[in-house]
């Protein structure tokens, strides 16, 4: 019963970031969204175009694959918002 | 690819130097300059290997003096604009400790500028990190002494009449014996420059040239937080650079980098002499 309800509640809600494929690893940065404040620096910077603003303006790693961990995101983020999941 | 790639630092070294109980998100408006300040000094802490006992942070009043608010280290939340009067007896107690004065161009330079200059010309190892974003934010964006000619703001409305102060220019002729300047685009340069000022012995400025997006941007139409920023990438001039430049050219130019330096004698070193050669008398 159990697996049903979950494949249930997966196929329901589509995930803005399902197009990363997991199996690589976790995502390249950690996003605190309660921290965020929408200023779209990361947005803006990020020279690989990783981020694309979500319906609050917040960063969401759309191009998640492209990331080369370049430390531009988190060194111009001024609420100390994102960290990288690679250390 | 990302699975392999590690990145040349750490991203969260600020979680340990974080106050456990302060609500975050921080008090500054979205994009403000102060939280990459922030970002800045506590890499710079972390690459030094300083432990948050032997750091004391000392502040006045406005947006950039809430910056030891969030980190825990020993801090001292000052009146306004004695924020180095305050680090001077701090450091002239405890010769021990590194001190470091976290402070804004109206803080600093307007109500607190007699101490300023005072404070270079004795050359006590303080290190003072002017966060300048032309304005007083806080208070409700009136003119600050770092203002630009002709630049709007509430109590200039059409324009202002006087001249700027250049703080590093001030320190320089005041005798500080380490004065850089960054920008917040240029953080990781802004972060080798806290670094440099904290190993100094002697009193060190570094003036961060901030944005102001919510009063300075708004009344001289420089656009957001974002565009302010990247403004400072057009204007920002290295030193090795800046040399070679006329003056017309370094006009509306930020010369960033290590601008002065001196070796000049401490004071607390020099005052520990006094004291030594007439101990036994």
């Amino acid at each position: 019963m159990s697996e049903t309800a979950q494949s249930e509640n997966t196929g329901s809600k589509p995930k803005a970031q399902s197009k990363y494929d997991y199996s690589k690893g976790p995502l390249p940065l950690n996003i605190n969204m309660s921290w965020c404040k929408a200023c779209n620096i990361c947005i803006a910077l990020c020279p690989q175009q990783v981020f694309e603003p979500d319906r609050d303006g917040k960063p969401i790693q759309a191009r998640a694959e492209n990331c080369t961990q370049c430390t531009i995101c988190w060194v111009h983020c001024p609420d100390l918002a994102i960290t990288s999941n690679y250390k | 690819m990302t699975t392999a790639t590690k990145p040349k630092q750490k991203s969260d070294v600020f979680h340990q130097y974080l106050r456990p109980k302060k609500k975050f998100p921080n008090v500054w408006c979205p994009g403000c300059g102060i939280g990459i300040v922030m970002g800045a000094f506590i890499r710079a802490i972390d690459k030094l290997g300083l432990s948050k006992d032997e750091v004391v942070l000392v502040s006045g009043i406005g947006c950039s003096s809430r910056f030891p608010v969030y980190l825990d280290f020993n801090s001292l939340h000052t009146t306004h604009g004695r924020a180095l009067p305050f680090a001077t007896g701090v450091k002239f107690s405890r010769p021990d400790l590194k001190v470091i004065v976290i402070t804004g161009d109206g803080d600093a330079l307007a109500i607190g500028g007699n101490h300023f200059i005072h404070a270079c010309r004795r050359n006590i190892d303080i290190t003072a990190i002017l966060i300048n974003n032309h304005i007083y934010g806080m208070t409700g964006g009136q003119g600050s002494p770092t203002t630009p000619s002709e630049a709007f703001s509430t109590t200039t409305p059409y324009g202002n009449v006087e001249k700027h102060f250049e703080p590093c220019d001030l320190a320089a002729a005041a005798g500080a014996s380490y004065v850089a300047r960054g920008t917040v685009y240029h953080a990781v340069q802004l972060e080798k420059a806290i670094t440099q000022a904290i190993e100094n012995r002697g009193f060190s400025l570094v003036e961060a040239i901030s944005n102001c997006h919510t009063y300075f941007g708004r009344l001289n139409r420089k656009g957001d937080g974002l565009a302010m920023i990247q403004s400072f990438k057009d204007r920002a001039v290295p030193v090795a650079r800046a040399g070679k430049m006329s003056e017309e050219e370094l006009e509306d130019k930020l010369v960033i980098g290590k601008l002065h330096t001196t070796g000049a004698t401490e004071f607390c070193d020099e005052y520990q002499k006094v004291i030594d050669a007439h101990k036994e008398k």
